[in-house]
């Protein structure tokens, strides 16, 4: 039995100028599958988590989620489909004005109007789950370390555990075993909330752990694609330079 | 290098930058009008842009009018016509100098904070996050700035006209020989309810401009530090310029 997929792309175009980011990238992600895109940097992995995401209008092509198309909604409409995600950002994207709680409960209290002391008990549940003791809930962003700041956005992305979980680098500028503790975190709550989940990364450690599937991205297209076990043995140079992390091979690094 | 071209890329640059900011104060009006409030943040911004700029506005207003007092008598002193300083530092005062000083004052302090802070949260990422927390960056943001803005900034004026006129009437008794009773007898009967009500209204305008410029700027702030540097320096100098614009165009339909 086919089922649609969670998330469909398709002939998706993006161009900056005269820079053409995207160049007809097809995609599907089927519901409950952790999926991974890995690309060097500027190949267009992070615009395409943007377009998913609606913070970016593409130029061309589909992006349907749960078969609704996304790319022409109105604000209203955008905001409803938002509900179904939860981001996880690079840098964590924590509001610095805001205590860790209220930063883990702002979409609670903002967008669904959860009265504030329920959206607490939430959040710190939320927190819980990340392993962050209730005692950071009243401290501010700036006073985590850079791996509790990505725990934070973790436990912000999955307070309502949503359908689609997205991650933009998630273990970039860790330490290697913070790296790991996040690595882990991001499978455990994927696999216990059921959720489908696009995480992009340059991190191949990382991307062993977390995806179901890997799709490699250059030149602003989707070159190759299978399961995570296939990775080492894909037969595709391209993978392969970028697997090897080899300075030799088709991908020109030096070419600017 | 063609010469016309130059030109006719800078008109189009300029046309390219009227039509952003519209839109975006269009937005942010928008934003102004409609629910959801957020009136927590309203709150927090009246703080922020009002009662933190209250020594700014009271300094500049204060020396304003003294200084306005002491040129009057001087150049009053001419014609024999040194009786008028209490009118001519009111009216001045109230509709021009409070007005205009106090919003150029605010124009640094708060188009510049604001724009830091937004072009901070725009390269940070933290506007997009918002943005997928199903939350309206112009909603929670912008229309809190603007509102607060636009409550906030004729009540500073207000202040700034009562201790402009105060250091007029400081000067005009302690140096000048005015008596003090004499004074603001005079100031009172001389100034009316629409010199005062021109300069408020002015302030709300100017208001308008300073949170707009500072949001603007700081929404499509660069990346990195001198991204968002560059985005606090045009925020202060388009708001200032605005400010005279508007004044004179104001001033124009209120004379």
């Amino acid at each position: 039995m086919n089922s649609d997929p969670k998330i469909s792309i398709s002939n998706l175009h993006k161009s900056f100028g005269s820079n053409k980011v995207l160049q007809g990238v097809e995609l599907d992600v089927d519901a409950g599958k952790s999926l991974v895109v890995i690309g060097g940097s500027g190949t267009g992995k992070s615009v395409l988590l943007k377009c998913i995401l609606g913070l970016m209008r593409p130029d061309q092509g589909s992006i349907r989620i749960d078969g609704e198309e996304t790319t022409r909604l109105s604000q209203k409409n955008r905001a409803r489909v938002a509900g179904k995600f939860g981001m996880l950002f690079q840098g964590g994207a924590l509001f610095d004005s805001l205590s860790i709680w209220e930063n883990v409960a702002f979409r609670l209290i903002h967008a669904d109007h959860i009265p504030r002391d329920k959206a607490k008990e939430m959040a710190l549940q939320a927190m819980a789950r990340v392993n962050l003791a209730e005692r950071n809930a009243d401290l501010s962003p700036a006073e985590l370390s850079g791996g509790m700041q990505k725990r934070v956005g973790l436990a912000r992305a999955i307070v309502t555990r949503p359908q689609i979980l997205f991650f933009d680098e998630p273990t970039t500028g860790l330490d290697p075993i913070t790296a790991d503790v996040i690595n882990r975190l991001i499978r455990e709550q994927v696999t216990d909330l059921g959720a489908t989940a696009i995480s992009i990364t340059h991190d191949m450690e990382s991307a062993r752990h977390i995806a179901d599937e890997i799709a490699m991205i250059f030149q602003g297209k989707i070159i190759w694609r299978g399961p995570a076990k296939d990775i080492d043995h894909s037969g595709n140079p391209y993978v392969e330079q970028f697997v090897t992390a080899s300075a030799e091979g088709p991908i020109d690094v030096m070419g600017g | 290098m063609n010469p016309l071209a130059s030109i006719g890329r800078a008109s189009l640059g300029m046309s390219r930058t009227t039509g952003r900011v519209a839109l975006f104060a269009w937005h942010c009006f928008l934003a102004m009008i409609r629910p959801p409030w957020f009136f927590g943040q309203i709150w927090r911004q009246i703080l922020g842009i009002g009662f933190y700029s209250l020594p700014v506005v009271g300094l500049t207003a204060v020396f304003t009018g003294a200084a306005l007092a002491l040129n009057i008598y001087t150049g009053g002193a001419r014609f024999n016509a040194e009786s008028f300083v209490p009118n001519i530092v009111g009216i001045g005062i109230t509709r021009e100098l409070g007005p205009v000083l106090a919003s150029l004052m605010l124009a640094g302090r708060v188009s510049a904070a604001i724009a830091a802070e937004i072009g901070a949260m725009k390269v940070t990422e933290q506007i997009d996050a918002m943005r997928t927390l199903s939350t309206d960056p112009f909603r929670y943001l912008f229309a809190p700035r603007l509102i607060a803005a636009l409550i906030v900034v004729p009540m500073l004026v207000l202040i700034a006209d009562i201790i402009g006129i105060f250091g007029g009437f400081a000067v005009a008794t302690q140096s000048l020989g005015f008596n003090g009773a004499l004074y603001v007898r005079n100031t009172m009967d001389f100034i009316t309810s629409w010199d005062v009500g021109s300069g408020l209204i002015k302030a709300a305008v100017f208001g308008f401009i300073i949170a707009l410029m500072g949001c603007y700027h700081g929404y499509v702030s660069g990346r990195g530090a001198q991204g968002v540097g560059r985005a606090t320096t045009n925020a202060v100098v388009s708001a200032a310029i605005l400010i005279f614009a508007s004044n004179y165009l104001l001033t124009s339909l209120f004379v």
